[in-house]
């Protein structure tokens, strides 16, 4: 009886040390241990390539049937503040340098970052824009609710950008975690505009109008994509990569608004 | 409560547990202590001081504290009433209207944020009207937090309380009526004394539940500093920024729940003499 206790101890403790083992490793929404190392490949990419990156994603694995991509996307400050903690990502696309430069900084990247894609800001209104917002001075209306993204993630920080450019003052009701959430607040109609970028407004379809922001105000949007140092699946990643450069995948990134840098 | 929590102490003396059990038990409580101890390991201490006194933690602070007890209060207020329709009004479908008033423990918060739009927002249900007839709007406000909170947090007050009015003995309110006591006297002098622990533990749960809630407020309040940041938004908005603040807000909030959860315990649960 003793020795059975003891056994069932030495197992459980076995069983436990295996569980803290893993914890700390994984992240427990990507699991990969159900599939190879070979084929399974993760992609971390910002919120507004969520629409291109997927149709990249399928095409890709037609391309290479053996390989399953995984997607995370996030904003991308949220990323990269994960792989930094070591969460299992392959490829990370940012939609800005300075958290590409986090990343870099931590030396945490495998490749050299490659930009691959430009975006633009731009009002999102109500379909139709039932209350006429023309410029983003219109925005500076005390009685309009307008959202924006959060000064910590990227699509805020070009938010404040433009306001700055614009020479208006905004408050903003609520400054959002990510772009697709300002998207959402305006498309279910609790907000009258916001900040987001111009690849937002044509996922958006008929759920929005956009109102586009003159080039001598806007800003441009550098999306870069890199090797993670500790990807599981190096050789995938630049597949990947290559692929997001190459013609395929530009022709697919323009499809949904994205520019050539 | 207090007699089991005797009888397990009895027990606790003279039958040590069983060592897998023993096993058991320490890996859960690694499984809990781990995750703190690491927030206390990475945390910044020599800086804790100035991000704790930074203007916009304490004003996250401010606004989660008054918020998340609101949250409990409006919980007390509609939850006990509610606890007691069901479990003690016998009617059709009160399993459905039970289980309709705890969804919101089980809904991902971020759904629960989207419906609480489509009722309260400026296109729901009944928000529309709000809007047209008062120009009256819910999100975006500090009021929206406290519905997005009470919205997840009353169902934990009102299972605890429900269960404890289903425990209490109905004779002893019967003779209560009886000897004269009108329905009221008998509530508050026979019945609240009884399920006062389980409407402490309630409270604390849906209090600890609002003070934590993250999903529901950012999607139906939104965020911003003063109006609907509240601590854990915060957190996880400097999480991507300042990562060393985030570590010291999110260790602020973990001591203020701690102190109350172990405080609350020993003073309200344990005390004698309210069992009939």
């Amino acid at each position: 009886m003793n020795s059975l206790g003891r056994r069932h101890l030495i197992s459980l403790v076995v069983a436990g040390l295996a569980l803290v083992a893993c914890s700390s490793d994984d992240p427990p929404a990507s699991d990969t241990s159900t599939r190879s190392a070979e084929s399974a490949l993760t992609v971390f990419a910002a919120a507004s390539l969520t629409d291109a990156f997927t149709e990249i994603g399928n095409a890709f694995m037609a391309q290479y049937p053996d390989t399953t991509i995984t997607f995370n996307f996030a904003a991308s400050s949220e990323l990269v503040t994960q792989i930094n903690e070591g969460a299992p990502a392959d490829v990370f696309a940012s939609a800005d340098l300075s958290n590409m430069s986090k990343l870099t900084d931590a030396d945490n990247n495998g490749s050299e970052p490659v930009e691959f894609a430009t975006n633009q800001g731009e009002i999102i209104v109500a379909p139709g824009n039932p209350l006429g917002i023309a410029s983003v001075a219109d925005l500076a209306n005390d009685d309009l609710i307008v959202v924006v993204c959060a000064p910590e993630v990227p699509c805020g920080k070009y938010a404040a950008a433009i306001f700055e450019n614009a020479g208006v003052t905004v408050t903003a009701k609520s400054l959002e975690e990510n772009v697709k959430a300002v998207v959402a607040k305006v498309t279910l109609g609790e907000a009258d505009a916001g900040i987001v970028y111009s690849t937002d407004v044509r996922a958006a379809a008929d759920a929005a109008t956009g109102v586009a922001i003159p080039a001598d105000i806007n800003v441009v949007a550098q999306y870069p994509i890199v090797v993670t140092k500790d990807a599981p699946n190096p050789k995938g990643a630049q597949a990947f990569i290559d692929f997001v450069t190459g013609p395929q995948g530009q022709q697919i990134l323009a499809s949904y608004g994205f520019t050539t840098p | 409560m207090t007699k089991a929590r005797h009888e397990g102490v009895v027990a606790r003396n003279r039958l040590p547990l069983p060592v897998p059990a023993l096993a058991l038990a320490m890996v859960a409580v690694a499984f809990f202590a781990l995750p703190l101890a690491g927030l206390l390991w990475r945390a910044p201490w020599s800086k804790a001081w100035g991000y704790l006194t930074a203007d916009d933690s304490l004003t996250a602070l401010r606004l989660s504290l008054v918020c998340s007890l609101w949250a409990t209060a409006l919980s007390v207020v509609f939850g006990v009433p509610l606890a007691w329709l069901l479990a003690r009004v016998e009617f059709r479908g009160r399993r459905v209207v039970r289980a309709l008033c705890t969804l919101s423990m089980v809904l991902p918060p971020v759904v629960g944020g989207v419906a609480l739009f489509f009722a309260l927002g400026r296109r729901g249900i009944v928000g529309q009207y709000l809007y047209r007839w008062f120009d009256f709007t819910l999100p975006f406000t500090t009021t929206g937090v406290v519905i997005a909170q009470t919205f997840v947090a009353m169902p934990f007050l009102v299972i605890t309380v429900e269960a404890a009015f289903r425990q209490v003995d109905t004779r002893v309110e019967d003779a209560s009526r009886t000897l004269g006591a009108s329905r009221w006297y008998t509530f508050r002098r026979v019945t609240l004394p009884t399920i006062r622990p389980a409407l402490a533990a309630g409270a604390v749960l849906a209090w600890a539940r609002a003070l934590g809630e993250f999903g529901a407020t950012i999607t139906f309040a939104g965020n911003f500093p003063g109006t609907t940041q509240t601590l854990p938004l915060s957190v996880y908005l400097s999480l991507q920024s300042n990562p060393e603040a985030a570590l010291v807000l999110a260790l602020v909030l973990i001591a203020v729940s701690f102190i109350v959860l172990v405080g609350l315990r020993e003073r309200w649960f344990a005390r004698p003499g309210v069992q009939p």
